[in-house]
């Protein structure tokens, strides 16, 4: 084991993984964070605390992750590249693992121009390829980038985002084959929908012998209704919701095109379950946290393994 | 070839508040050619801000004069009379000529008119767009002559993010992805065994992060 991380652990037993995502405040209210973590008691393997997504200023993840610590929860500390340089991320690393947070995932980030400081001096010193070689090299070499040895381990699980489904697709599992090279222990997908299309990307990772290598949690987002799915095709990149979706969440009504959402973020869920090398979902509810449970269970994923 | 745009008018208007014998300053170099700050444009201003002038019931004089180039000693030394005899340099160059006037008249206010943006190639006629960072370490043999530096919205080295869309960038359907601009050309040149190689986290000194950059060369010093 690369660190004691539960997650690492339950995918390393060959159960079937469950994430789900908790998005911090945009403020200073802990309240908000164990609120949130309440939902997700039991009904999933860690939590991705996200790093000021959609470039919209947050609580850093780090201490977010640290209260759904807190709350009995295991986090997945999220670390954008465009808010910080080497120095800082490293540093923020060995912050993380001295308050017992192991799992790290890295992302390019939106860029600034999403969020609400558009006028912002952007970082990107280094890309989420180079932060995963970074991260693998302080936990394996104990060295940070510049050369310098650390002081004490740095027990960590590495992961990074993969969108399997963006343009160009041809290019997207030779670019997750850079990722599991750079050290990516677990990938998590961006939402996929498109179920057949993300299957075929997942033969083309096979065919690249990847799946072996690295542990990948499909993304799922929950679709709310007709103007969410609207949403998520015209704007998300490397995200297409079927237009058979749109009409099932149309022709439920606008009272029962939730319901049907999540239904359909089920019956998603157990159709990534058959598909050769897909070792978890990601559940993604956005501002709907409370759904989580309900969806685990209704795919028959609950209780979840201690180990 | 540097790209620089005039600042606002009020802009100007406002840098030159006090200054009664102003020096307009073209310079014939990059900004001539981007019909920003060459002499036409350093004639143009100067009377605008005449008329201003004489609406407002201000007096000022304004001398016009333009050089090869503002950012080389000897070229500059050609506006010397100019520049003694005015109140303050409004310049018209990128902001290396109104760095060297300063550093060559350091009792004289050297005033910037433009707003120096970026170094760029030009495409379509009256369109430039930025093609180069100077960021002193090129990889445009690694990337099939495509900058990712300056030419990817995050600088990405091992692109194409997620937020590819269409040929497009995620900040904006009339950016282009580098990416995908990159990996066209090295899908023509035959270079895409090179992509499964890792570019790894760069160094950012040469790119003037590590301090203001300067370039000696011995054989060329008197």
């Amino acid at each position: 084991m690369k660190s004691s991380s539960h997650l690492e652990k339950v995918l390393a037993a060959g159960h079937f993984a469950v994430t789900a995502e908790l998005g911090p405040p945009k403020g200073s209210d802990a309240y908000v964070v164990k609120e949130k973590a309440k939902y997700f008691a039991g009904a999933i393997d860690a939590v991705n605390v996200t790093d000021n997504q959609s470039a919209v200023v947050r609580m850093s993840s780090i201490a977010a992750a640290r209260l759904a610590m807190d709350c009995g929860l295991e986090p997945v500390m999220q670390m954008v590249c465009r808010d910080r340089n080497r120095i800082a991320m490293q540093s923020d690393l060995f912050g993380a693992v001295a308050l017992g947070i192991e799992n790290c995932l890295f992302v390019s980030g939106d860029h600034q121009k999403a969020g609400n400081h558009p006028e912002a001096k952007s970082v990107y010193d280094i890309d989420s390829i180079q932060a995963v070689a970074m991260a693998r090299r302080m936990r394996d070499e104990g060295r940070v980038l510049g050369g310098d040895e650390i002081e004490g381990s740095m027990p960590l699980f590495i992961g990074t985002a993969w969108t399997p489904l963006a343009d160009p697709l041809e290019i997207r599992p030779l670019r997750l084959a850079k990722k599991i090279a750079a050290g990516a222990d677990f990938i998590q997908t961006q939402a996929v929908y498109d179920v057949s299309a993300f299957a075929a990307q997942m033969k083309a990772a096979s065919d690249l012998g990847l799946l072996d290598k690295t542990k990948i949690l499909a993304g799922v987002i929950p679709l709310k209704a007709v103007g969410m799915a609207r949403y998520m095709q015209k704007n998300v990149p490397g995200v297409t919701v079927p237009e058979a979706l749109v009409e099932r969440l149309k022709s439920a009504g606008k009272e029962r095109a939730a319901d049907e959402g999540v239904k359909i973020a089920v019956e998603i869920i157990q159709k990534l379950r058959e598909i050769p090398g897909v070792a978890g979902v990601h559940i993604m509810a956005i501002e709907w946290e409370h759904k989580v449970r309900d969806i685990v269970s209704a795919a028959g994923l609950l209780p979840r393994p201690t180990a | 070839m540097i790209v620089a745009e005039r600042k606002p008018y009020d802009d100007i208007r406002t840098i030159i508040g006090p200054f009664d014998r102003i020096l307009v300053f073209g310079c014939g170099g990059c900004v001539t050619v981007c019909s920003t700050g060459g002499e036409k444009e350093a004639q143009i201003l100067a009377c605008q801000l005449s008329i201003t002038d004489a609406k407002e019931g201000r007096s000022r004089e304004y001398i016009v004069k333009t050089v090869e180039r503002q950012c080389e000693r000897e070229f500059l030394a050609e506006a010397d009379a100019e520049i003694t005899a005015a109140d303050a340099v409004l310049s018209l160059a990128c902001g290396a000529g109104v760095n060297l006037i300063a550093e060559t008249f350091p009792a004289k206010p050297a005033l910037p008119a433009m707003n120096t943006t970026f170094l760029a190639a030009g495409g379509a006629p009256g369109a430039w767009a930025e093609r180069c960072s100077g960021c002193g370490d090129c990889v445009l043999h690694l990337t099939g002559g495509i900058c990712p530096v300056s030419r990817c919205a995050k600088s990405i080295l091992n692109g194409p993010c997620g937020g590819s869309r269409d040929g497009k960038c995620e900040i904006g359907d009339d950016v282009d992805c580098a990416w995908v601009l990159i990996l066209e050309r090295m899908k023509t040149l035959g270079l895409m065994d090179k992509y499964a190689q890792i570019a790894a986290a760069k160094d950012w000194r040469p790119g003037g992060h590590g301090g203001p950059r300067k370039m000696t060369r011995e054989d060329l010093a008197v």
